[in-house]
């Protein structure tokens, strides 16, 4: 009790301190490809994202969404620009930050306990502690009973949640996510999806969570920002005024999600497009 | 809607009911064919050698008899070896390929993962493991002779470099296939570098390098075997090699049927040591292989 009670004064703290937890300020990030050309995967992005805010990316495949996240996480660096997280620029990989990866990167030679333990062992909790907080996490993603199982036993949607607890354990405070639904089938998405909002209200983390599904952006976020086909800039954004809480398998039905989506599919539709065309003229 | 839901399994229920006793059944009978099969296989050979032995067609002084090879067997087991019992030979081929083995599987797992991390020294060191690899190293084996002596020292020695270039070609590239996407997540997790080498790194490898042993181990038996023809006072491959010496065409097969035996009993316990080391894996693979 008293433990949550410091825990809560602490974020209101924070909150209180910075608004903004994650800021871009004229991000540009190049690559130099196999061929020695160089190729601006994002060029002079700026984007500010508030504490406990959720922000969802779009763009057309291959535009630079997970280059951005790649960068806000510390796992890239900039090429030009500032990415500042909490008032302060980004250098290496800040403990505060969880990301949730597009392809499963759970460790298959480890049981589900032990995937979700893996955070608190890599940050010199002991052994038992970390097991306890680990059989709680995957108590509350629903895998209560499948401690034992390896990664190869279960199925995609199962996997994903192992995901979840396991970046969830260490309580981030930003929380980027890559794609995380995008190989599971339609009806184990939306259950997800309403997990993802049922766990971030209780964790209260700022969120980028970046997505090529607009109806999955409108339902999850804030706010929509939409890139332009590579290399991208931010093209427009969107505030989703839609009532929390949410039930991401009826929101879509509600008449103001069909007229957010048709604002801003006409946004993306024409970056969209675009990058189709590129794409047919590559190949 | 009651009816209807219950219906397919009904169905499906009587249909597995019956089918099941049936599947057995074919299983059983197609186990005991495969099974007569492979007797019949062996009577076939090992009576048609002995048939056409006896009868002159083959003679058996060039090309041995079974009955001649089963004879030196049990000589062997009841009165030794010219160089001393049998099982002191098999123990001796058996320690000269397992220490070689351990030394060439740790040093060739050790480099490979070191090489592996380190692009830069991969990158200078490259061209002079290729050319070291390109030499065939059974060539090494006067060379070992001649500088470890006759003992064990110098069967261990090639053991341990033909195992050493398979095991390190494979750590090298375990290590270097690793899943970007588990590196970076071990990252973001917290992981420093020693924990990313043990935790993601080599249990990521080790799927590499556990199907590199199996081939590592028949040629640390190699090794074995080459460094006693080559010069030795005790082992399986001295015994092939005197019996050869000696026209003694059984004592080749029969000292050939040992180090088989002795093959597959060590396979089995790799097998049974990869099984340990990798059960988080699906065991497709495994019933793939014969």
């Amino acid at each position: 009790m008293m433990k949550e009670l410091t825990a809560m004064t602490q974020t209101q703290d924070t909150q209180n301190r910075t608004t903004t937890a994650i800021e871009l300020h004229d991000v540009t990030k190049r690559f130099l490809t196999p061929a020695g050309k160089v190729y601006t995967a994002i060029h002079a992005i700026n984007l500010s994202v508030a504490s406990g805010e959720f922000l969802a990316i779009v763009g057309p495949t291959g535009c630079g969404k997970s280059t951005t996240l790649g960068l806000i996480s510390g796992l890239e660096k900039t090429s030009e620009g500032v990415v500042q997280i909490m008032g302060e620029p980004v250098q290496g990989i800040d403990p505060r930050i969880g990301y949730v990866f597009q392809s499963d990167a759970v460790f298959p030679w480890k049981n589900v306990l032990n995937n979700v333990a893996t955070g608190p062992l890599f940050r010199g909790q002991s052994k038992s502690e970390a097991r306890k907080k680990a059989r709680e996490w995957i108590a509350r993603v629903g895998l209560a009973g499948f401690e034992d199982r390896y990664p190869y036993q279960l199925s995609g949607g199962m996997r994903k949640r192992v995901a979840l607890a396991q970046t969830f354990i260490n309580e981030p405070q930003i929380l980027l996510m890559d794609e995380p639904f995008s190989a599971l089938d339609v009806q184990t998405r939306t259950l997800m999806e309403d997990e993802l909002l049922t766990l971030w209200s209780s964790l209260k983390a700022s969120v980028v969570f970046v997505t090529h599904d607009l109806e999955e952006a409108i339902s999850l976020a804030d706010r929509v920002c939409v890139l332009t086909a590579g290399p991208a800039t931010v093209k427009g954004i969107y505030t989703i005024d839609l009532p929390r809480p949410r039930k991401v398998e009826d929101i879509r039905f509600d008449a103001r999600f069909v007229e957010l989506y048709q604002r801003i599919w006409e946004d993306l539709r024409e970056e969209v497009l675009i990058s189709y065309e590129r794409n047919k003229q590559r190949a | 809607m009651n009816v209807i839901s219950n219906e397919p399994e009904t169905i499906n229920g009587v249909r597995e009911n019956a089918v099941v006793p049936s599947v057995i059944a074919a299983r059983r009978r197609r186990r005991i064919i495969v099974n007569s099969l492979r007797v019949l296989i062996l009577v076939v050979i090992i009576g048609g050698w002995q048939l056409l032995t006896s009868v002159g067609v083959i003679d058996p002084f060039f090309w041995g008899q079974p009955s001649g090879i089963w004879a030196q067997l049990v000589t062997w087991v009841t009165q030794g070896t010219a160089q001393g019992p049998l099982w002191e030979q098999i123990a001796t081929t058996l320690e000269e390929t397992i220490l070689g083995f351990i030394i060439g599987a740790v040093l060739g797992v050790t480099f490979g993962i070191i090489l592996g991390r380190n692009r830069f020294l991969a990158d200078v060191l490259g061209p002079y493991i290729k050319a070291a690899n390109s030499i065939p190293r059974v060539t090494l084996a006067p060379l070992f002779a001649i500088g470890f002596g006759l003992g064990i020292q110098s069967k261990v020695a090639l053991a341990v470099v033909l195992v050493f270039f398979i095991v390190f070609f494979n750590a090298f590239q375990g290590v270097r296939e690793v899943d970007r996407s588990l590196l970076a997540n071990a990252r973001i997790l917290g992981a420093n570098p020693s924990k990313l080498t043990t935790q993601v790194i080599i249990p990521s490898a080790l799927t590499w390098i556990i199907a590199s042993m199996h081939t590592s181990f028949s040629f640390a038996l190699v090794g074995a075997v080459v460094g006693e023809f080559i010069g030795s006072i005790q082992g399986i491959g001295l015994m092939i090699q005197t019996a050869g010496a000696t026209f003694n065409v059984n004592g080749v097969f029969a000292a050939m049927a040992i180090l088989a035996v002795v093959a597959l009993v060590t396979e089995a316990l790799v097998t049974a040591l990869e099984r340990r080391l990798l059960r988080w894996r699906p065991s497709t693979v495994n019933d793939a292989t014969i």
